[in-house]
């Protein structure tokens, strides 16, 4: 058991290094949309869940603080699947005390794919907190360093920093394309997001772009009996 | 609404409803369709986010150096590159085309 849980403890540690190191982009990211340092560091150490940090800096580059309802909702959106995530890791965590609070703010896409990877339930709880404090440590201490380095380049879109973002969603988005489902909603939501560009208010065409999410969902388009059954 | 108060209430939010998940029993989010809507919007906010990132100017749609770099990113991501370089392999792109025209 022991060794089982030295191993647990060293993936989540690998982890959450290879995410903190996300951190750096998202800082530099952040700095270059026209958020200051702090804001950039409010955001990691506050709001904890990097899909919604780089929606909110995304839809901040597009549209400026005018667009802030929009770029709000997108983080939220964004973040609804950490609910899904908690009602997951809740009866396997079972928080008390102080850890009624850290348990679910640590809960994110990497530190439930660590505990739900284990088999036996306390080494799904060490790799649950091993991975969160890994990355809760490294993403804002990256998320600071890339913050600085982003102030310091000044002219962002000749360092590519607009071409980097682009790139950094795409990697969120990656692992998350593994149906013709995930894929036709991705492809029918960027149509939809670039056609609602020219015509509707920054922010506004990520926030039409979800209504293909919905109607995809709802009736279960593209989806195949058999990836219901394993989603169940 | 200053960028601060855009900060402030999408952090107390999104960090709220972290909350729920562990407040609420489970049941409502568990079922299939609203789970599947959930899985989705990630999918389709990413998607729409990568599509105004890479041909968005305000409210134009421009073709430039961004869409070189974000298929090289694709490529290296097609081939397992870890994330931190390939963000900095596509910036570095997106900046070598424009150094040059």
């Amino acid at each position: 058991m022991s060794a089982e849980r030295a191993r647990v403890v060293r993936d989540g540690l690998a982890v959450g290094l290879a995410t903190a190191a996300y951190g750096i982009s998202f800082g530099a990211l952040a700095v270059a949309a026209g958020l200051d340092v702090w804001q950039a560091c409010v955001l990691s150490l506050v709001m904890f869940t990097g899909g919604s940090q780089f929606a909110l800096v995304g839809v901040i580059a597009a549209g400026g603080a005018a667009a802030g309802p929009a770029a709000i909702a997108s983080s939220v959106m964004l973040g609804l699947r950490n609910v899904v995530y908690g009602m997951r890791m809740s009866p396997i965590v079972r928080p008390t005390g102080w850890k009624r609070i850290v348990a679910p703010w640590w809960t994110i896409d990497e530190s439930v794919a660590v505990a739900l990877a284990q088999r036996a339930p306390a080494l799904q709880r060490v790799g649950f907190w091993v991975t969160g404090a890994a990355i809760y440590v490294g993403w804002n201490l990256t998320t600071l360093i890339g913050a600085l380095i982003g102030d310091a380049l000044g002219d962002t879109s000749a360092w590519g920093l607009d071409a980097a973002a682009a790139a950094a969603f795409l990697g969120l988005l990656w692992p998350r394309l593994k149906s013709v489902q995930a894929g036709a909603v991705a492809a029918g939501a960027a149509v939809v997001a670039a056609l609602a560009t020219p015509v509707l208010a920054p922010g506004l065409p990520v926030l039409v772009a979800a209504v293909v999410a919905v109607v995809v969902g709802w009736w279960n388009l593209f989806g195949r009996r058999a990836e219901q059954a394993a989603g169940a | 609404m200053t960028l601060w108060h855009v900060v402030l209430v999408a952090s107390v939010a999104t960090a709220a409803l972290k909350f729920v998940g562990y407040l609420v029993p489970a049941g409502f989010l568990e079922r299939e369709r609203p789970a599947r809507i959930a899985d989705l919007l990630t999918i389709a906010l990413l998607a729409a986010l990568i599509a105004v990132q890479a041909l968005g100017a305000g409210q134009a749609l421009v073709v430039d150096a961004r869409i070189p770099a974000l298929i090289v990113a694709a490529a290296l991501y097609a081939v397992r590159v870890p994330f931190v370089l390939v963000v900095a392999a596509a910036a570095a792109v997106a900046a070598g085309i424009r150094a040059v025209t």
